[in-house]
């Protein structure tokens, strides 16, 4: 092993942004969360009636009041607004002076599921005069569908944003994406590649070809009646996942540095691996080993073991299939750990935004050792019965939090698991 | 060969020839792929020409079962995968299944399934949306189709930097061999020719309109006047050298070096960032300017682009310092299938001492290079550099040499 907590170059997180349902920014982000609200709610931004589920976890967002400009507004799809203010803010957090920096040092990865898919949806639309025309008229598209067609826009307007010339890309591994792309960006830094890395993810896919794609599997809960309480995971009644939308943005930079610079430090980004199921584009194997291997590998690169974790921050998706493999890849990879440790979902409270939610769950973690709180898994009153961790219902919970684990799994077969830490952990 | 990424397999699928030795017999030949579109009908837009790949038929090749649940790049992606095994010499089954991952790069995704799923949507109803649109045209599809079709549970990913995402894949996947992965399949196969994919890529303004195969795609041309887009690319097996020597595997060569840079937000007064590219991937390489012996160039053929990468090469080589191709004006650009191909025909190069022609260009002496022309030029070859850019500021460039080099 060249990488891992006592392999070389180690890299913390310095900055956060978050643009999430409940209100843009860090703060309205983590209070919701102790607070154990929910941001799921009736779809708004279209009329959801001829759809089987109704209910989203929307963002309220002012792109003229956080900062955008007209033109960035107009030539930016929703998602890459997103990303670009969420950067900003991160920024300001991390307190970094991008501009001393050389700049070929310093790096964009942004992770995205389905890219500028509401843009699309929308100037298809408009092109094709409402599905009517085959040979699509380009005489009705907007001047930037080109940064529509290649999401890799997202990771230029960041990079424009923040003054960055070193390595870009965007990281499109479905719902892991936010977690790959902060994986993706801490590698780049230990090997050398970047001494600073703004590393995030943005989805803004609430739109209707993405409801109506997975109503056709549904993947969606029905749960139309009580859009409040519609995100369930691991509670017996959960009958799918509600769709999100956001961004979560990190300063990420290498540990000594950080340090010189006085810079507050969140996290260190310990270890991190991503597997494949090679099982299914959609389904899941029960048993979750390709997702145990994930976080076996992550522990093994931070040097940790399954003891040394004080906080799981789950997919949990609240699909039926989901819970039950996450749980089981818990229970496979962690031994009796995964009974003594809190595991949540905040998915509960915003929803599943795809390729976002990763890194919005990274910043859960982050601000869960920070704060010392972890946050609940609100909705949840009766726990199926082969979901029998400690999930943290309903409530936030005081709790000394020195390690996170953070998975994802997603389309496409991908089970990828992050373990932050406190820098002067001692390993193992 | 220890701690070495060498490419044992090649996949390829090209406007100009399916196949390895198809894709180089024409390639060598100067025949090219570049026509008139023949899967919609163009004539109403103001550009009508592209690469497409002929005689690509997916019942030859996958079960039905996939048929409706993918897009032409994914079909024509799983068959390049197969491709680059048997070229390597190696089944999926012949490794654990934890040591095999997939990384691909990918522009915009399967574009022409989004645009069929768009058009029932907005003609039908939600209800006639397939239950296959959730996966199939989203960008990590080739990734996890080809992970399910070979038992591949490693390290996978996917990368987007429009066409510098080719090269950025092929690093990717070092960086996992570099830490364990025995094998990845990485590179890319793309393809939105469909309307609604045209008229997006129309939309930036970088697409040829001429009605001349031979005239339409002319790069560092005092004509040049935008570029034709194409389909394909290729998938590469990537192995560790020690594994790829303990089995005896035949080696294309190895993947050497790398440099990945964004350019400056448009009016900062700085430079273009695609020379410093070209600088990274040397150093990694271990390499001076003058260990170079071949150029495969981006080739935007937009003027102002050309004068970049032209400057570049002249900065680093020196003036006529390195001899400079592009085949790709036989392909058409094919996005994030573009580098791998161009990776494909370097190794080809370097197995047949010979640099592939530039077709139909005839370069502007102003701009320094020693371009290849027609016909293939005979060269002792140990090392090529491969340069990529995307659109909006993307530029990569890849260092490959022979395995003894």
């Amino acid at each position: 092993m060249t990488t891992g907590a006592a392999g070389g170059r180690r890299v913390v997180i310095t900055g956060i942004g978050v643009t999430a349902p409940g209100g843009p920014g860090v703060k309205n982000f983590w209070q919701l969360l102790t607070d154990g609200r929910t941001a799921t709610r009736s779809i708004s931004f279209f009329d959801p009636a001829p759809f089987r589920s109704q209910v989203a976890a929307e963002v309220d967002f002012d792109a003229e009041l956080l900062g955008l400009s007209p033109q960035e507004i107009r030539r930016m799809d929703r998602a890459a607004q997103f990303a670009v203010v969420t950067a900003r803010e991160a920024v300001e957090d991390s307190g970094l002076e991008t501009g001393e920096l050389d700049p070929y040092r310093v790096g964009v990865t942004i992770g995205s599921a389905v890219g500028a898919t509401t843009g699309l949806d929308q100037e298809y639309r408009t092109v094709s005069d409402g599905g009517r025309l085959e040979l699509v008229d380009h005489a009705y598209a907007v001047p930037h569908l080109y940064d529509y067609l290649v999401p890799s826009s997202f990771a230029a307007e960041v990079a424009w944003a923040v003054g960055a010339e070193g390595p870009g890309t965007v990281v499109s591994t479905g719902c892991t994406s936010g977690l790959d792309a902060v994986g993706h960006a801490a590698e780049l830094i230990r090997e050398g590649s970047a001494d600073v890395m703004i590393a995030g993810a943005a989805d803004a896919p609430i739109s209707p070809i993405t409801v109506a794609c997975f109503d056709a599997i549904k993947a969606t809960t029905p749960r139309n009646d009580d859009p409040e309480h519609a995100s369930r995971p691991f509670d017996a009644s959960r009958n799918g996942f509600v769709l999100g939308e956001g961004s979560a943005v990190f300063v990420l930079e290498e540990l000594d540095a950080a340090r010189r610079r006085g810079a507050h430090v969140y996290a260190e980004i310990a270890g991190y691996a991503t597997r494949s199921n090679a099982f299914h584009m959609t389904g899941l194997r029960p048993d979750g080993r390709e997702m145990a291997e994930a976080i076996r590998v992550a522990l093994d690169e931070a040097r940790m073991n399954p003891g040394d974790l004080d906080y799981i921050n789950a997919h949990g998706s609240g699909t039926k299939q989901n819970d039950r493999h996450e749980t089981a890849a818990f229970k496979r990879s962690l031994g009796e750990h995964a009974r003594r440790t809190p595991v949540s979902s905040i998915k509960s409270m915003v929803g599943h935004s795809l390729g976002a939610i990763g890194s919005i769950e990274i910043a859960a973690s982050a601000l869960a050792m920070e704060h010392g709180v972890v946050p609940p898994t609100a909705n949840l009153h009766r726990p199926d019965p082969e979901c029998d961790l400690d999930y943290v219902p309903l409530t936030a919970r005081e709790h000394r939090t020195d390690a996170v684990l953070s998975v994802g799994s997603g389309f496409g077969g991908f089970q990828s698991a992050i373990v932050l830490a406190r820098p002067e952990r001692s390993a193992r | 060969m220890r701690g070495k990424a060498v490419v044992t397999g090649l996949g390829v699928a090209a406007p100009n020839g399916l196949g390895v030795e198809e894709y180089w017999r024409a390639t060598l030949g100067g025949r090219t792929g570049i026509g008139r579109i023949t899967r919609f009908d163009p004539t109403n837009y103001p550009a009508r020409l592209a690469g497409e790949i002929e005689g690509f038929v997916a019942e030859d090749h996958l079960p039905g079962r996939l048929l409706p649940q993918t897009d032409r790049m994914t079909r024509i992606a799983l068959v390049g995968a197969d491709w680059a095994f048997a070229d390597a010499g190696i089944a999926p089954g012949d490794l654990p299944e934890f040591d095999m991952g997939v990384i691909t790069a990918s522009s915009s995704g399967g574009f022409e399934f989004g645009q069929n799923e768009l058009r029932a949507l907005w003609s039908k109803g939600g209800q006639y949306v397939s239950a296959y649109q959730s996966f199939a045209w989203f960008y990590a599809v080739n990734s996890g189709q080809i992970s399910i079709r070979n038992g591949m549970r490693g390290p996978s990913g996917v990368v987007v930097s429009d066409q510098a995402g080719g090269l950025d894949a092929l690093a990717q996947a070092r960086r996992q061999i570099r830490k364990g992965t025995s094998l990845v399949m990485t590179g890319a196969i793309d393809a939105s020719l469909c309307p609604w994919g045209w008229v997006a890529q129309l939309a930036g303004g970088r697409l040829s309109t001429s009605d001349d195969p031979e005239h339409a795609y002319l790069p560092f041309d005092a004509r040049a006047r935008g570029h034709v887009p194409g389909e394909g690319g290729a998938l590469l097996v990537l192995e560790d050298g020690e594994h790829a020597e303990r089995r005896g595997a035949r080696v294309h060569g190895e993947f050497a070096g790398y440099g990945s840079t964004f350019d400056p937000r448009p009016g900062s007064g700085r430079p273009p960032g695609l020379r410093k590219a070209i600088e990274l991937a040397l150093a990694d390489a271990g390499l001076e300017p003058d260990g170079i012996d071949v150029v495969f160039a981006d080739a935007a053929a937009v003027p102002e682009l050309d004068r970049v990468e032209a400057e570049a090469l002249a900065g680093v080589f020196g003036p006529r310092g390195v001899p400079v191709t592009a085949p790709k004006t036989m392909t058409g650009r094919l996005y994030s299938g573009a580098a791998p191909l161009d990776l494909a025909a370097a190794f080809l190069a370097l197995r047949d001492q010979v640099i592939p022609p530039t077709v139909h260009t005839d370069p502007d002496a102003s701009y320094d290079l020693d371009l290849v022309g027609p016909e293939p030029r005979p060269a002792a070859l140990g090392t090529a550099l491969v340069l990529a850019r995307g659109h909006g500021g993307f530029n990569s460039a890849a260092v490959v040499r022979t395995a003894t080099g």
